[in-house]
């Protein structure tokens, strides 16, 4: 028992340390890969191309069986990798070419398009494979492994062209930075200043092509897509900067490549292209619920803050409106319940729960039978509220022209936003008009609401 | 070359498999979801490997609906990560069905000493060997016979997918062309999408041994893009869906036995010549569409002089 | 300024909704993210009107229209039609959306698109009956489309389409019409018939609130006016809410618009 665990911490020991030969070909390859595939993968993620690596993984295929059977017909054995690499190249090639025509010269759409190329390109491959396979003097099955891919049996040869396409692909990216970008955010206006859109798109297939003919052999046809969608989608939970982004996804594929293909390594029967996806997918899941940027924890948390403040904003403001209609005196008169309801469609429940926070947060007395009492706290919150709010309706109107880009009407001081001295230009405006002089509130520039 | 009662099997559970297909693909096109196809028929491959765990037998009902169950939740998740998470559709798809797969695979792998699922049947089926496995049927007229399972079940699906386009024709319709009105008018637009869907996982997950899971996307959207080049009606899209399927099948098995034979190979996978054999189709179509258009424009100007 | 005073402008009635009320909303908000689109929106439309809604691009006009229709989510507010909530009523209220929000390549024929506006009182199930084609085909007559009832919708141009998308909301035959944009880009005949569709309606009793772009035809076309940024600035009889100091609040310093408006009123609108 202890003579297995001993062996099994000197295995974790020497995979973690890369010891071995393999394990360190296998782990440093697919992190490559992984940050190759991050890079161009947001590319495609921002050109709302994201299924493109799906058609091309799948039209690589015929590919590889072509240049197998070719090169059997010509009297070799067939499982050349560079050769077999250079089919898949051509076959991923061909399906773009047949994408686009099929997009620009029929009417069929974007999506029906990629779906035809990548399941009739499959299918001749798998007719033709079914030939190859009885093929007279070679074995055809070593092509299955383009299909999940197979790491552990990677050699020198096939690390060194990896890294090599990989360093290639991403200087190409790189060099062509600033122009993909600008395809990416707005083709319209990259066409209208003369980019020739057609050659950057091309560029951009090309790359995810190259990316997925090196990746079939790590990972596989289909698990390639991955490498293409995943890491770029969790980057992009984390920041909206382009730049960020790239560095975050390449960063977050390397990891996926490097941590799966080691736990794959630690495991028995753990086929190193599916740990190294879900491994991704495990990222993945941890960005789109804690990331910082389109995180849903954080959406959730900031939309439920909103709403709340939104509630309590409307809260007050319907008090304070209350308390002005009657002229009364805020400390000693009761907000009625009745009165609140007809003014905001809130059912009882809310309003009671509006007010109950609001009690929570000293801003009212304790809530009655009939309504409640606006605390001094409360008071003045109400008057402020009230206050920002009839100035930024104010503003909507004097200011009508640059108005709804600006308006934020949650921020805590409209003098944020608008400035201190636009602020008082409409204070005056509006003593102007309400004639209330020095009055501690303006009167409302609209009908109260 | 030599035809059996054989290869007639073939050729029927093959054409039902794509009829029933080409009849909800038609409104995934529609609706520019052919994606979904590939996704749900990718992501169904770690529902077969649970069920088979599970039961460890390759063909019950529990895997058949441990199977669409997960078809169905890629496309709840598709549309949960499209909304909530606000990804771009395709990436949504892309993110979901990988992994799946990825989940199916490492299942398949732990589990290959007690279990016999191979991924590359799933993958690309093995239409060839249905006939073999049969069910004794005592048919009025005929007597006993011997009918194939998976012609069986595909038979079942494909009627199951008619009535429910018959069905829900009208509303499948409004939905498609216009969600908004749909949901004005009190046609959940949700509802109708995912039965649709559902219907997708099913004939998806009934396909797979037949056609396996990679060709079914091509009998989802290839025959109805083909017919969409052809017609302007959906009644008319759909029969011709169907028949371009049927069509398919018939065309597929012939090529797949006779083709390799002048190039001096035995015989192919007919799955894979089928979804080949919908390619050409499509290419044909496009060919007369475009060709139909250039004589159109051609004439019009004498026309109206 | 009359209609903002405190009170005299507020349309929704505190106390009451009436029945006769066709449609009411009250107190709504809809935001996107953080960002408030159309906010404390309080409006009481009156019954057998045309109702024009007009305001700048992100005014929030077709969000009003969506909003009322449950077509977005709203932060706050409700919506009731003939005094109940919306959601019980869908019948009774027709939906004439943008023309760009469809498909125009998608194979169904004029027909079976007007005759999509009788699905509602059809429901679930039933197919498509030869009455609702007869009335479908009825109401293509009345927007002048009867010839082209087994057109391919794609063989249509702009102003045909939106007559076909009124035709199928006139097949609906609801009690108030929600129209966006029914008047954007189309021919000056299309324009003339969707105008005489409306009259007619306003005949019958029905409401119309059509969201309007072009500022020069308002005081022809509009019995009744709500005049849109986001809030409402003003709403009101046509007559009494066209001025120049609205529009000024509305549009602001957008200086087209506003010569634009200058021409609509020397041309004999409100001033």
């Amino acid at each position: 028992m202890t003579g297995g665990e001993s062996e099994f911490s000197e295995i974790f020991v020497r995979v973690l340390l890369l010891r071995d030969y393999n394990t360190r070909l296998v782990v440093l390859s697919t992190a490559l890969l992984g940050i190759a595939g991050g890079v161009v993968g947001s590319f495609l993620l921002l050109r709302k191309r994201a299924l493109m690596g799906d058609a091309i993984a799948h039209a690589t295929f015929p590919g590889v069986v072509a240049a197998f059977m070719l090169l059997v017909l010509l009297g070799g054995d067939g499982r050349f990798l560079p050769w077999l690499l250079l089919g898949a190249l051509a076959g991923g090639a061909l399906g773009c070419v047949a994408v686009v025509w099929i997009r620009t010269a029929t009417r069929i759409k974007d999506d029906a398009a990629m779906g035809i190329v990548l399941s009739v390109f499959f299918g001749g491959g798998v007719a033709l494979f079914g030939m190859a396979q009885r093929m007279p003097g070679t074995s055809a099955a070593g092509l299955k492994s383009f299909l999940y891919g197979n790491t552990a049996a990677m050699v020198w040869g096939d690390f060194l062209l990896l890294a090599v396409s990989a360093v290639v692909v991403l200087v190409i990216a790189l060099f062509f930075f600033k122009e993909l970008r600008l395809l990416c955010f707005d083709e319209a206006f990259a066409r209208a200043q003369g980019w020739p859109v057609r050659f950057l798109d091309g560029i951009l297939l090309a790359l995810a092509a190259g990316i997925t003919v090196v990746g079939l052999q790590a990972v596989g046809i289909i698990l390639i897509i991955a490498m293409l969608i995943i890491p770029a989608a969790s980057a992009r939970q984390w920041t909206h900067r382009f730049g960020w982004m790239l560095i975050l996804a390449a960063a977050l594929g390397g990891a996926s490549g490097w941590v799966g293909s080691t736990v794959s390594a630690l495991l028995p029967k753990a086929p190193a292209g599916a740990v190294i996806v879900l491994t991704a997918a495990a990222i993945f899941l941890v960005s789109l619920l804690a990331g910082s940027d389109r995180g849903l924890a954080r959406r959730g948390w900031r939309a439920r803050k909103l709403a709340q403040r939104v509630e309590r904003q409307h809260l007050l403001r319907a008090a304070f409106e209350l308390l002005e209609e009657q002229n009364a005196d805020p400390r000693t008169t009761l907000v009625r319940w009745s009165d609140l309801a007809r003014r905001r469609s809130w059912t009882a429940h809310r309003l009671r729960r509006a007010a109950t926070r609001a009690y929570n947060d000293a801003l009212v007395n304790k809530p009655e039978a009939d309504g409640f009492q606006l605390s001094d706290r409360g008071w003045r919150e109400a008057t402020r509220v009230t206050r920002n709010h009839r100035l930024w309706e104010l503003y909507l109107i004097e200011r009508a022209d640059i108005a709804p880009s600006h308006v934020d009407r949650d921020a805590d001081t409209i003098e944020h936003v608008l400035g201190p001295d636009l602020v008082r230009e409409l204070e005056r405006v509006m003593a102007r008009q309400g004639g209330g002089g020095g009055a501690p509130l303006p009167p409302s520039p609209h009908p109260l609401s | 070359m030599e035809w059996y009662a054989f290869d007639t099997w073939i050729v029927l559970t093959g054409a039902l498999s794509a009829g029933a297909c080409a009849l909800v693909g038609s409104f995934l096109v529609l609706r520019r979801m052919s994606m979904m196809g590939d996704a749900i028929s990718h992501a169904v491959l770690p529902g077969l490997a649970v069920a088979f765990l599970i039961t460890g037998a390759r063909s019950s009902w529990v895997m058949f609906a441990g199977a669409a169950a997960i078809g169905l939740l890629t496309a709840v998740g598709t549309e949960w990560l499209h909304r909530k998470g606000r990804m771009d559709e395709g990436a949504s798809m892309g993110i979901v069905f990988t992994t799946f797969f990825a989940l199916g695979l490492v299942l398949i792998a732990r589990a290959a000493d007690r279990v016999d699922l191979d991924p590359e049947c799933v993958l690309y089926g093995a239409l060839e060997l249905t006939p073999l496995d049969t069910v004794a049927l005592a048919l009025p007229f005929f007597g006993e016979a011997d009918v194939p399972r998976a012609f069986l079940v595909l038979l079942a699906v494909f009627v199951l997918n008619l009535v429910a386009v018959a069905v829900f024709f009208k509303e499948l319709r409004l939905v498609c062309f216009d969600p908004a009105l749909a949901a004005t008018l009190g046609f959940g637009a949700k509802r109708v999408h995912y039965g649709l869907m559902t219907l997708v996982a099913v004939t998806t997950v009934a396909s797979f041994e037949a056609v396996g899971s990679i060709l079914v996307i091509a009998m989802l959207i290839v025959p109805a893009a083909t017919a969409r080049l052809l017609t302007d009606r959906l009644s008319t899209l759909l029969l011709l869906a169907v028949l371009l399927a049927f069509a398919a099948a018939a065309v597929g098995h012939f090529a797949a036995i006779t083709v390799p034979v002048w190039f001096g190979f035995a015989d192919t996978s007919t799955a894979g010549t089928m979804a080949f054999v919908t390619g050409l189709f499509f290419l044909g179509a496009a060919g007369y569409a475009s060709l139909r258009r250039r004589l159109q424009t051609r004439s019009t100007p004498i026309a109206t002089l | 300024m009359k209609q903002l005073e405190p009170q005299s402008g507020r349309w929704a009635n505190d106390a009451t909704h009436g029945a006769e009320v066709p449609l009411s909303v009250h107190d709504l908000t809809v935001a996107y993210e953080r960002k408030p689109v159309i906010w404390d929106i309080d409006l009481d439309f009156p019954a057998d009107a045309i109702v024009g809604i007009i305001g700048p691009n992100g005014a929030g006009k077709s969000t009003l229209i969506k909003a009322c229709l449950d077509l977005v989510p709203r932060a706050s507010g409700e919506i009731l039609v003939y005094g109940r909530p919306y959601a019980r009523q869908r019948q009774r209220v027709g939906y004439v959306p943008q023309r760009e929000s469809v498909d125009w390549d998608f194979p169904v024929s004029v027909l079976d698109v007007v005759a999509m506006g009788t699905y509602g009182r059809l429901g679930w199930l039933r197919p498509v009956n030869r009455r609702s084609r007869a009335l479908a085909l009825e109401a293509l007559e009345r927007v002048g489309m009867a010839d082209f009832a087994s057109r391919q919708i794609s063989q249509l141009s702009g102003g045909q389409q939106q007559r076909t998308f009124l035709a199928r909301a006139l097949a609906q035959d609801a009690d108030i019409y929600l129209m966006d944009e029914p008047f954007a880009a189309v021919d000056a005949a299309t324009e003339r018939a969707v105008v005489e569709v409306l009259r007619e309606l306003r005949k019958r009793g029905r409401t119309c609130l059509v969201v309007h772009h072009d500022l020069a035809t308002v005081a022809e076309y509009f019995d009744w006016l709500v005049m849109l940024n986001m809030r409402v600035v003003a709403a009101g009889p046509t007559a009494d809410v066209f001025t120049n100091e609205n529009l000024r609040k509305t549009y602001g310093g957008r200086l087209t618009l506003l010569s634009e408006a200058a021409a609509a009123l020397r041309r004999g609108g409100p001033a």
